[in-house]
């Protein structure tokens, strides 16, 4: 479960006001805004990243506006990916729990197990640069999961991808929502991917959030 | 072969930056050749063999290393707070790391040895004995190199974002050991051109060696404070000798940074 509560900050040319949001266990929420509205921005103040001014944000009904990032019990996957440069693929996806000091064999079967539910275990040797977008963002998902947190941030996951890709990319997410039993906030600006994969859509607009019905996606 | 690796056709404006181009590196190339025609093969061989020369040349390869390791050590700390840091007064502190660079050499070896008869130097040196010593020669080229190595290593962690460093501290890492262990090993070349730069100018520093550490034949005499001896008792043969091998060093130094640099 995410929730905010009156979230303040101000940040460059904008300043968020008074934020309210909430995402019960298990839904997958999707945030729509205009570019450069601060939804990245949110995203930061919820992963840790970013102080907020005012306000309060809830993980699975516990407050962690004081926690540091690592923490939280949240699995962020930025825009366009931000794969650690230097690492293959399986090293990415075994970063937390190498963080975490867990043993050797704990993390292998993690690794190979992720590799195959993403499609990635004919790409673990594989450095990002050798990567394609959609590989890229599927790395991302893997190494945001690897420590298993119970929500999931995605910053505009699908917005590189070429159509295909993306097509693909937005059926793993809702696969991978399901399987982890995963409470997600998946911000785009895309009415298509947030059709696809809403359970609940909320709207960044003037600095402050909305829910808005599903049905607003149909039509015009 | 991709569009920028593809040759790009030779107009009137390319032929002009070409010529402009040949002919400073043809004015660098001829400063080289006549350096090196002013002497032979047995003068060269001669100089080398001194005694004197022998021990500036190990002096001088450790003293640059020395400073040079000192230098990125200063230079990564520094470098990822300008790069990534916002507090006030941050261009004055800009400006006083840059001043080294912008002071005459002789200044900076002049402040050196004001500063070591101050208290504070002087406490330092019941500790390490700096004045006229070997441990003064590599702080003296310490000094410079460290403006250098900052500012590579500045520019190094500017053109590394900031966004995996952010992941890592969301899957468990402190601020230093995402840097650790993302950031660091993205900027292993940027550091090895922040080394090579300082060991490159520490290798030709010489003002402020020679007003801080002094030029005491086989104890604090370094290859440039060789050439001003030489030159001093009209040797001229054994400084351009001294002088063609700092040229071979500092070019073995430059391609090697431009080898790393272009690496993948």
């Amino acid at each position: 479960m995410i929730a905010l509560e009156h979230l303040y900050c101000r940040a460059g040319d904008f300043q968020l006001a008074d934020i309210n949001l909430s995402i019960a266990a298990g839904q997958y929420g999707v945030l729509m805004g205009p570019t450069g509205c601060g939804k990245t921005t949110l995203l930061e103040m919820m992963c840790g990243l970013r102080h907020p001014d005012q306000g309060r944000v809830f993980i699975n009904g516990n407050d962690v506006t004081a926690l540091p990032p690592g923490h939280r019990g949240i699995g962020y996957v930025p825009q366009d990916a931000a794969l650690f440069p230097t690492m293959p693929v399986a090293e990415q996806i075994g970063f937390a729990l190498r963080v975490r000091r867990r043993p050797a064999d704990e993390i292998r079967a993690r690794v190979e197990t992720l590799a195959a539910q993403l499609s990635l275990t004919h790409l673990l040797h594989r450095l990002p640069q050798d990567l394609s977008g959609g590989e890229r963002q599927r790395v991302a998902l893997g190494r945001s999961l690897a420590a298993q947190p119970s929500v999931l941030l995605l910053d505009e996951p699908l917005s590189a991808l070429d159509e295909s890709t993306r097509e693909e990319m937005a059926a793993l997410l809702r696969q991978t929502q399901r399987r982890h039993a995963l409470t997600v906030l998946h911000v785009t600006h895309s009415r298509q991917e947030a059709a696809r994969l809403a359970d609940t859509l909320f709207r960044l607009e003037a600095g402050r959030v909305q829910e808005t019905p599903l049905t607003a996606l149909q039509g015009g | 072969m991709s569009d920028a690796a593809k040759p790009r056709r030779f107009t009137l404006f390319w032929a002009t930056l070409a010529l402009v181009t040949t002919l400073y590196v043809g004015f660098i190339l001829a400063l080289l050749f006549a350096t090196a025609g002013h002497s032979s093969p047995e003068q060269f061989i001669a100089a080398l063999r001194s005694p004197e020369i022998q021990r500036a040349i190990q002096l001088s390869l450790a003293t640059c290393t020395a400073a040079a390791m000192l230098s990125l050590l200063l230079a990564v700390p520094i470098g990822y707070l300008l790069a990534r840091g916002r507090f006030w007064g941050k261009p004055l502190v800009e400006a006083l790391l840059d001043l080294p660079i912008v002071l005459p050499p002789m200044v900076v070896g002049l402040c050196l040895l004001i500063f070591f008869q101050t208290p504070i130097g002087r406490a330092l040196e019941t500790v390490v004995p700096f004045t006229y010593t070997v441990y003064g020669v590599v702080l003296a080229q310490c000094v410079i190199g460290t403006a250098l190595a900052v500012r590579t290593m500045r520019g190094t962690f500017e053109h590394i974002p900031e966004r995996p460093e952010q992941v890592a501290m969301t899957l468990g890492c402190t601020r230093a050991e995402a840097v650790w262990r993302v950031t660091l090993p993205a900027a292993r070349s940027g550091m090895f051109a922040a080394a090579s730069v300082a060991w490159a100018r520490s290798l030709g520093e010489f003002g402020p060696i020679l007003v801080f550490a002094g030029a005491t034949r086989m104890k604090t005499e370094v290859l440039p404070t060789t050439i001003w001896l030489e030159l001093s008792i009209g040797n001229l043969g054994a400084a351009v000798a001294v002088s063609l091998l700092m040229m071979v060093l500092a070019v073995l130094v430059l391609v090697a940074v431009r080898c790393v640099g272009q690496r993948p």
